[in-house]
């Protein structure tokens, strides 16, 4: 690798490293850069990592797994770019994920990455499952293929694939049923929207998932998408633009709420629930929708809200984005950020745990379980908590 | 070097001398205004000049057109008399300097906007569809001291550096090629419309001033105005006193949002400064005074009962809108008045 | 792997100890000028009887040990000179108590400045502590193993004042208290038992901080910069003494810097005032700039630039990208405020002389007892010839603080070399035995405040 091929190659040194990427909005600890606060060395902080890339692109280091790992373990949560005090905060992440860029280029990535870039590529989806069990969650649920309705459901590959996250789709599916949303999803049709192929680097591949589904939706006549993922949310609405995809794209929440205050669907009465709300990062720093979630959990009749002391831009991510839910370079440890955020929730006495994002809720889930916290807080996506 | 253009025999056959007459910061009877105006204008000393506080409103209440502020401004320089402490003169003049690279001179046609040295504020106009299709001569606001209209220093008693700098800043406005620039500030309106044609300063594109400009909008935008209903009130800046044909458009845009323009002491011709340029000025109890007079500013929106304060001037909106907002009512550019109105969140 | 990173792994555990080169890396460049100086391995313990086995270790190897906190020094002071161990102490950052009547705070020496003041901010909206100028990433142990100062400087004094109570890990690995909780079991004072200040200003190099007891201060409710300003660089000190004479200022700051004009060879006086009512601010105003500066407005050589105005965190890193480059480095020194005008004339004759646009400050400290002064130097860490030359002028100027009879606050390794050359001799003899007597092994950061 080339300095003088590196995207940002003019602006990388430019990090200080003066430690603001490390905090949330409050400043309540240093721990809100979900690498740092699990291997706390300086490497795994946002500034270290930029200096170890500079040192590998100009010849100070060599590459080595060890370095990749440091690499990948940024799972690009974006706390760094909301707490960055400099004018080129915005590009953080982004500097971060070109150095993952020239390890695939160079084609040294860690064994994980490499597994789940295959998958996806050759059976789009990372857990490399066969495209006919895409349709495992629908089982029953007397759905219709898109045609032509108002709305395209794209569940995605977790909410496809995972056991866990299964039950948000359902669980959406049902509700909008329920409130007469003329909706349609692709079934085993359906491919990964390649949000998290594009933070571990990987343009090629995404160039490649976004023309196939800009060219699938456009011949289906899709004009509308929900997401039940904010990653999925993410790419389609701010990267599929640059490859020709115009779509009117909602995550979830945001039709949930509105589908609330039209009156079409009710919250059921959940007297006894004290919810707190865990901010999904492609939902909240990426897009700021910070309020459409927490509209549909205040509009359960009888339940109580907590806010947990980091929310909003200053949350602490649950550690799973950028491929890592599936990768795991940031699990097996109480530092673990998904177990921290468990004992946060914890914190606040809740008794649910209300997720919007199917990564986090089979990272959150996991983690109160290995807390030994599963008798008192349940993790639950928004949609699961309304169809309760 | 430029020469204001100033006509004594006005103030000669002047019947009112309303310009000190009127002053809300001097009690000057007109015997005395006459003297005092005149001395000016021989370029002789007069307590005028120690006791102004540049607010520039005498250059409204002139009924025969002359400029006794830009005199008065000239004359504190002539004789050493300027209002505010060197070092803060100093600062005043080093702000302007522009250090951040050489502007990139876009081609532009048609009608443009100028944020002047406001370029900050962009993101107020950008993506409403009140500002649609007028593109802004500066996106950068690195740059924005190549566009600052200068006409600060009247406040500074420094008409050498508005004339010294404004021609190079007027060449920059220009170059970009648009014959009609809509001034986001009115203070750069009335540098190219009042203050530039009293010295005889050659402005080679069209001004249009903001409140103009909006109204106009609205016109075509009625269709999507839904009455407002607040009551307001509007902190109307000094620089207004250069525009005040102008003036009416305020009331004009408030009757076609349908908020209410309550009345007070303070309004039109009488309205209070800000007070930013009072409470430096090293004339003995400045600070007091400058204190004094926002809070009589402020009792009397709030006696007027307004619900919100319109401001026009960024300068203002930065010495009284944390004031105003403590006082309960609250502070919004008038801009982002009118986006409400149609609809449009401001942030 | 060695018999050492084996051992460090039993102590922490394996994701606590490294002796790989890319988690060194980071640590053997600190943020300043200073040449990379590798360790051998990092360890980042959780507990004190971790960082005890830790010391222990090295002792019986006679392995360096470097402690490390925010690592925001700049001027090299936690690079291993001598290689060895880096501790880093970040995870040591509980906090333990706060006693809200006795003001005070007792926490573990690792913990962030910036998370005592979101707790406090939280917890105890009527107090405060002092933040250094630093990010808000600068740790408690850190800033007081250099004689930091910061928020609170002109009323009370260096951070290292304003101590209740120290626990120190010594080379031996052995434990010490400090204070009232070297007698019982609070935290209220360090009066009045013998005086054993061995700890404190000595870079780390004679034990390792960690615990303390801060003190902290009222927090009133409102709290707003007022700015001055004058031309003239001699009337600065008389100035600061007019506003320390009132004793009400929370912070008194002047600055000067090229960049932005504004600011360029005029002197900006912050002057931070607080209160719980409008009143009780206006009065401060009043007795400020009507009383006190009067003179200064009125014959035209000083003026207020603005009143009100909120008080922000500086953003001190900001001045490191002035030159789109990453980096700044700077001398600070601890001089009498009558200095603040030779002070800042051959400063920014060496800025000049670097082509480095100059920035000087001067924070007064007590009240007009000192003032910390510094000189920094942008430079373009891209750029090895701007880096070289923010390097000379490093130490030139520390040159010139020692030309001056000031002091160099925390000396990089030149500048403890210029102060130890002119130190008086029985200050030397007995900082030598000292270090013998803590540290027989010369184990505790080597290199730093070495007498020959």
């Amino acid at each position: 690798m080339n300095l003088m091929e590196y995207k940002y190659k003019d602006m990388i040194h430019r990090c200080f490293r003066c430690g603001y990427c490390k905090f949330p909005t409050d400043w309540s600890d240093v721990t809100n850069c979900p690498p740092y606060a699990r291997f706390r060395l300086e490497s795994y902080s946002a500034g270290g990592r930029l200096w170890l890339i500079r040192a590998w692109l100009n010849g100070e280091l060599e590459w080595s797994p060890n370095l990749a790992n440091i690499v990948y373990s940024c799972v690009g949560c974006k706390n760094c770019v909301e707490k960055c005090p400099h004018s080129f905060n915005d590009d953080v992440v982004n500097m971060i994920i070109a150095a993952k860029t020239a390890m695939v280029d160079e084609g040294k990535i860690p064994k994980a990455v490499g597994e789940f870039l295959t998958n996806v590529q050759l059976h789009g989806n990372p857990y490399g499952m066969a495209a006919k069990r895409r349709e495992d969650w629908m089982e029953g649920l007397n759905l219709e293929p898109y045609k032509n309705q108002e709305y395209l459901f794209y569940v995605g590959c977790e909410g496809s694939y995972d056991t866990r996250a299964q039950g948000a789709a359902r669980a959406t599916a049902k509700l909008l049923q329920k409130a007469g949303v003329s909706f349609g999803v692709l079934g085993s049709q359906e491919i990964s929207d390649g949000n998290e192929v594009e933070m571990m680097g990987e343009d090629a591949l995404l160039e490649d998932l976004a023309k196939k589904n800009i060219k699938m939706f456009t011949d289906l006549g899709v004009k509308k998408i929900i997401t039940l993922s904010p990653h999925s949310y993410n790419v389609f609405k701010n990267r599929y633009p640059d490859f020709g995809g115009e779509f009117q794209v909602y995550h979830h929440s945001q039709i949930l709420a509105n589908l609330l205050k039209k009156g079409l669907i009710k919250a059921p009465e959940q007297a006894d629930a004290r919810i707190t709300f865990h901010d999904p990062c492609f939902l909240g720093r990426w897009n700021e929708e910070y309020s459409a979630p927490r509209k549909v959990l205040a509009a359960i009749p009888g339940a109580t809200f907590a806010e947990m002391a980091r929310n909003k831009k200053g949350a602490l991510c649950c550690g799973g984005g950028a491929g890592n839910f599936y990768t795991d370079f940031l699990g097996g440890s109480e530092d673990s950020p998904a177990r921290i955020r468990a004992r946060e929730a914890d914190e606040t006495k809740a008794n649910i745990l209300a997720v919007a994002c199917p990564n986090c809720l089979t990272m959150l889930e996991d983690a109160v379980k290995t807390e030994g916290l599963e008798d008192k807080i349940k993790v639950r996506d928004i949609s699961e908590i309304l169809t309760a | 070097m430029y020469e204001l253009k100033f006509d004594p025999d006005l103030c000669m056959a002047c019947d009112t001398q309303d310009c000190l007459v009127k002053c809300q910061h001097m009690d000057i009877d007109q015997e005395t205004a006459r003297t005092e105006i005149l001395k000016l204008a021989d370029g002789e000393d007069s307590f005028v000049l120690r006791d102004c506080v540049t607010c520039y409103a005498c250059e409204e209440y002139c009924p025969n057109g002359n400029h006794p502020f830009y005199l008065i401004v000239k004359m504190q320089e002539e004789l050493g008399m300027l209002p505010l402490p060197d070092p803060l003169v100093k600062s005043g003049v080093q702000v302007g300097i522009p250090f951040r690279g050489e502007p990139v001179i876009d081609e532009m046609e048609g009608t443009v906007l100028n944020m002047g040295v406001f370029s900050p504020l962009l993101g107020r106009v950008e993506g409403s569809k009140l500002f649609e299709g007028l593109p802004v001569i500066s996106h950068d606001s690195r740059k924005m001291f190549h566009y600052f209209c200068q006409l600060m220093y009247l406040h500074y008693g420094k008409t050498s550096v508005i004339n010294e700098r404004l021609d190079g800043i007027i060449q920059t406005l220009a170059s970009h090629g648009a014959k009609e620039i809509v001034h986001f500030h009115d203070e750069c309106y009335g540098t190219y419309t009042s203050y530039a044609p009293a010295f005889g300063i050659e402005v080679p594109f069209k001004s249009i001033h903001l409140f103009e400009f909006l109204y106009n909008r609205l016109l075509e935008l009625k269709d999507e105005i839904r009455p407002l209903g607040y009551k307001v009130v509007y902190q109307r800046p000094c620089s207004s006193r250069l525009s005040s044909d102008k003036h009416p458009f305020v009331a004009k845009i408030f009757d076609l949002i349908g908020v209410e323009y309550m009345d007070r002491e303070y309004k039109d011709e009488n309205a209070m400064c800000c007070g930013a340029t009072i409470l430096g000025q090293k004339k003995e109890g400045s600070r007091v005074y400058c204190a004094e007079i926002q809070k009589k500013n402020i009792d009397d929106m709030k006696k007027a009962g307004g619900q919100i304060c319109v401001f026009n001037c960024p300068a203002c909106m930065q010495t009284l809108g944390m004031p105003v907002s403590k006082a309960g009512i609250m502070p919004l550019f008038m801009s982002d008045l009118c986006r409400l109105a149609i609809g449009e969140k401001v942030g | 792997m060695s018999s050492i990173q084996q051992e460090l792994v039993n102590i922490v555990g394996e994701d606590y100890a490294s002796d790989r080169r890319e988690e060194l890396f980071t640590y053997s460049k600190d943020l300043g000028t200073s040449q990379p100086l590798w360790p051998e391995y990092v360890v980042a313990p959780k507990t004190t009887d971790e960082l005890q086995a830790v010391v222990r270790l090295a002792n019986e190897t006679k392995t360096p040990i470097v402690p490390l906190g925010g690592g925001l020094t700049l001027a090299g002071l936690a690079l291993p000179q001598k290689g060895g161990i880096i501790i880093d102490l970040k995870r040591m950052d509980k906090i333990l108590e706060v006693n809200e009547q006795g003001r005070y705070i007792v926490v573990e020496a690792g913990i962030s400045h910036g998370k005592i003041t979101s707790y406090l901010k939280k917890n105890h909206p009527n107090l405060m502590h002092s933040e250094p100028g630093a990010p808000p990433a600068a740790t408690v142990g850190g800033n007081l193993a250099i004689h930091g100062q910061g928020d609170l400087a002109h009323p009370y004094g260096f951070n290292t004042d304003m101590v209740n109570g120290l626990e120190v890990v010594l080379p031996t690995g052995d434990i010490a208290r400090f204070g009232s909780c070297a007698v019982g079991s609070g935290w209220y004072t360090m009066h009045p038992l013998p005086d054993i200040g061995l700890f404190l200003g000595w870079n780390g190099a004679t034990g390792i901080i960690t615990k303390v007891s801060l003190k902290l201060y009222p927090c009133k409710k409102f709290r707003e910069n007022n700015m001055f300003v004058v031309e003239n660089e001699e009337f600065v000190p008389d100035v600061l003494f007019e506003i320390s004479h009132l004793g009400m200022a929370e912070d008194l700051i002047a600055t000067s810097s090229e960049i932005p004009p504004m600011m360029n060879r005029l002197h900006y006086i912050s002057i931070i005032n607080t209160g719980d009512s409008e009143e009780e601010l206006e009065f401060k105003r009043h007795m400020t700039f009507d009383v006190q500066l009067a003179k200064y407005i009125r014959s035209g050589v000083g003026g207020i630039v603005s009143l009100y105005d909120e008080r922000t965190r500086p953003q001190v890193s900001k001045s490191a990208d002035w030159k789109k480059g990453g980096g700044f480095e700077y001398v600070g020194a601890i001089v009498p405020v009558s200095f603040y005008p030779e002070c800042y004339r051959r400063g920014s004759e060496i800025s000049g002389r670097h082509f480095i646009p100059y920035t000087v400050l001067g924070r007064v400290i007590g009240s007009c007892h000192s003032m910390m002064f510094s000189w920094s130097y942008a430079f373009n860490r891209a750029d090895d010839a701007t880096v070289k030359h923010a390097r000379d002028a490093l130490h030139e100027t520390d040159e010139l603080v020692m030309e001056i009879n000031g002091t160099i606050w925390k000396p990089a390794i030149f500048g403890q070399k210029l102060m130890l050359e002119r130190m008086d001799q029985g200050a030397l003899r007995l900082m030598k035995e000292v270090k013998k007597i803590l540290d027989p092994n010369g184990i505790m950061n080597p290199g730093n405040w070495e007498v020959d």
